[in-house]
């Protein structure tokens, strides 16, 4: 986030390091001055201090049974009650956020670099264009998460293969506004004068394309982030994430599931949890879209 | 002319999405790790016969002959035989195709009814608390898992107020009430998250359109407000919101998926998930291809539409 494209000539690549420094810093004040960015970035915080800090503030461990509380409603004993095992729902949804956060975050850097690579090798490279994109299209013409669940149920579920699951259906969206951005900025000015001084295409694609379309791909990012919080959650439930009884939030509410007429927090806390995380995201992407690029406003990814 | 000649050139374009689908579809099964006869045929199966198995479902030939074999069959509308429930895949999912296809129809009505209501809610009286609250409502609807808010409604509306049936199906022909009674829960659920999409989208396409110039001069010209919202503001404004319907079609078909098991109606969606615990591919695949095809068909269906709403689009194409 070192400039933006709101101003390509401000905080342009050539500008100088503090000329940059100050443009970011300027940023991240408008960003922190943003009403939803600043009720999002709270609420995602909240739930990131609770991965971090999970074997501090869980107050048992989240797999140990104890056959003298089982089914348990919340209690001050159990906040969140306990499950049929007499495990702990508090403790599970702590540690829980830190398998859903790290999928989400292991998804979103993955997500990332292929949506980077493939787009600017379908925006800069003109003859790969055509067909990288197809491929994209054909692989977004697979209804919402059912790519992600077919590839988690083919691979065997695993945390590795929900994370590659995700990738592979995150990645054309990304790599799609990746190639939109770099088709608008091949063809500025200050591209051009790149090209005629000698500059490589290396050095033309890194450091003057890439540079000036992170915009729009850091909102994204944002966005799959949430998205894949929610996709985990039903791969686990469906049987195809991180096997059981690693205490992933989507595990949870599949155990809860099974006793939602005796025991319904089971299954309510760890979706509220999630709640809680997506919607988090969701205001900071709507505050970084406002912010980085009033122009996308009206887009929605 | 102009009509047809777009739906042939955007048929023609499907042909390469269409292939992708079906080779990722194909590639299905060969990416699953070791034998997948190894739970097929049971715990108990020796060597020799899940080798028989193996050779049965021409598992032991060569991938590109497999892959050949498979679009072969495909070519002439055959997607294969389910390994368990002793019929074709396209019996299978053509069976259970209604269901699913009922259940995303009525959350998609449900939530453009509901989304750009609440959008043309929070547009007219911009920046007030109205505004803020179903802004809210629509944010909270983008962030909430839609199986799990299935699952709270069994819990509330179901289980505690029995209000509901807790699952099951009532096909339409046997009783209207009871299909109605069946499905509206799955589909307020299902409806809730593109709800929130849909009364986004509106609001802030409202407000781009009426601060336009016509806008202010029908009003300008003493029309009533209300005539101006909704006969001018709207009719513009939904056009943006009728591309995301394309899109939207896809995530509600993925989505009945999810919340076809939740409430245990026999759709595709519960097909595949079952065929994912007894590992049975062709069911798996069948399913992934003909959903996906669907979605296809519908994007381009919605591009004619939108051709219709927007006749400054139909020149440039």
């Amino acid at each position: 986030m070192t400039d933006s494209s709101l101003n390509p000539t401000a905080g342009g690549p050539a500008a100088p390091r503090s000329a940059r420094l100050a443009a970011a810093g300027a940023l991240l004040r408008r960003l922190f001055r943003h009403r939803s960015f600043q009720i999002g970035f709270a609420f995602f915080a909240l739930i990131v201090l609770m991965a971090l800090l999970a074997d501090l503030i869980a107050p048992y461990d989240p797999n140990k049974n104890n056959y003298r509380a089982l089914l348990m409603p919340p209690s001050a004993q159990h906040w969140f009650g306990t499950d049929v095992f007499g495990r702990d729902i508090l403790s599970r949804v702590i540690h829980g956020t830190r398998i859903s956060l790290g999928i989400g975050l292991a998804v979103v850097l993955a997500t990332g670099i292929m949506g980077i690579v493939l787009g600017l090798l379908a925006g800069y490279v003109r003859w790969l264009d055509n067909g990288l994109m197809r491929v994209m299209d054909g692989l977004m013409a697979f209804p919402g998460v059912l790519l992600a669940i077919a590839l988690a149920a083919a691979l065997g579920p695993s945390l590795m293969n929900a994370v590659i699951a995700l990738t592979i259906t995150f990645t054309p969206r990304t790599a799609r506004i990746m190639r939109a951005s770099v088709l608008v900025i091949r063809e500025l000015p200050y591209v051009e004068a790149a090209v005629a001084v000698g500059a490589g295409h290396m050095r033309i694609v890194l450091r003057y394309i890439l540079a000036n379309a992170l915009s729009p791909l850091i909102v994204q990012l944002t966005f799959v982030f949430a998205v894949s919080i929610l996709a985990e959650a039903i791969l686990s439930f469906l049987g195809v994430g991180p096997p059981p009884p690693a205490p992933s939030l989507g595990n949870i509410i599949s155990d809860g599931r099974t006793y939602l007429q005796e025991a319904g927090w089971i299954a309510f806390f760890p979706g509220l949890v999630i709640a809680l995380a997506v919607l988090g995201l969701n205001l900071m992407g709507d505050g970084l879209r406002d912010v980085l690029d009033p122009r996308m406003r009206a887009r929605r990814s | 002319m102009t009509v047809l000649r777009f739906l042939i050139r955007r048929m023609v374009s499907a042909v390469p999405v269409l292939f992708v689908v079906s080779l990722v579809t194909f590639a299905l099964i060969a990416i699953v790790p070791g034998d997948v006869t190894a739970e097929l045929a049971g715990a108990e199966a020796t060597a020799e016969q899940r080798a028989v198995l193996r050779d049965q479902l021409g598992l032991n030939q060569p991938l590109y002959q497999q892959a050949l074999r498979w679009y072969g069959n495909l070519l002439q509308g055959d997607l294969g035989h389910s390994y368990l429930l002793n019929m074709s895949v396209t019996d299978a999912v053509l069976e259970r195709l209604p269901v699913t296809l009922s259940l995303a129809g009525l959350a998609l009505v449900l939530a453009v009814v509901l989304g750009v209501l609440l959008g043309v809610l929070a547009a007219i009286r911009h920046d007030s608390w109205v505004d803020q609250g179903t802004m809210s409502v629509a944010l909270i609807g983008l962030s909430v898992p839609d199986f799990w808010l299935g699952l709270i409604m069994i819990s509330v509306f179901s289980v505690g107020l029995a209000w509901f049936p807790t699952g099951g199906y009532v096909p339409f022909s046997e009783d209207a009430l009871g299909w109605a009674r069946s499905m509206a829960l799955p589909a307020l659920a299902l409806a809730f998250t593109q709800m929130g999409v849909i009364a986004r989208m509106t609001r802030s396409s409202m407000l781009e359109v009426m601060g336009q110039d016509y806008i202010r001069t029908a009003r300008a010209k003493g029309m009533r407000r209300h005539t101006v919202v909704f006969k001018h503001a709207l009719r513009n404004a939904l056009v943006p919101v009728i591309t995301v319907i394309g899109v939207m079609t896809g995530v509600l078909l993925g989505g009945a998926v999810v919340i076809e098991s939740v409430f245990s109606l026999p759709g595709v969606g519960r097909l595949i998930i079952g065929a994912i615990q007894r590992r049975d591919f062709p069911i798996i695949q069948g399913g992934l291809l003909i959903t996906a095809s669907l979605f296809v068909f519908v994007n381009i269906l919605v591009d004619l539409a939108y051709g219709w709403f927007d006749p400054r689009v139909r020149n440039d194409r």
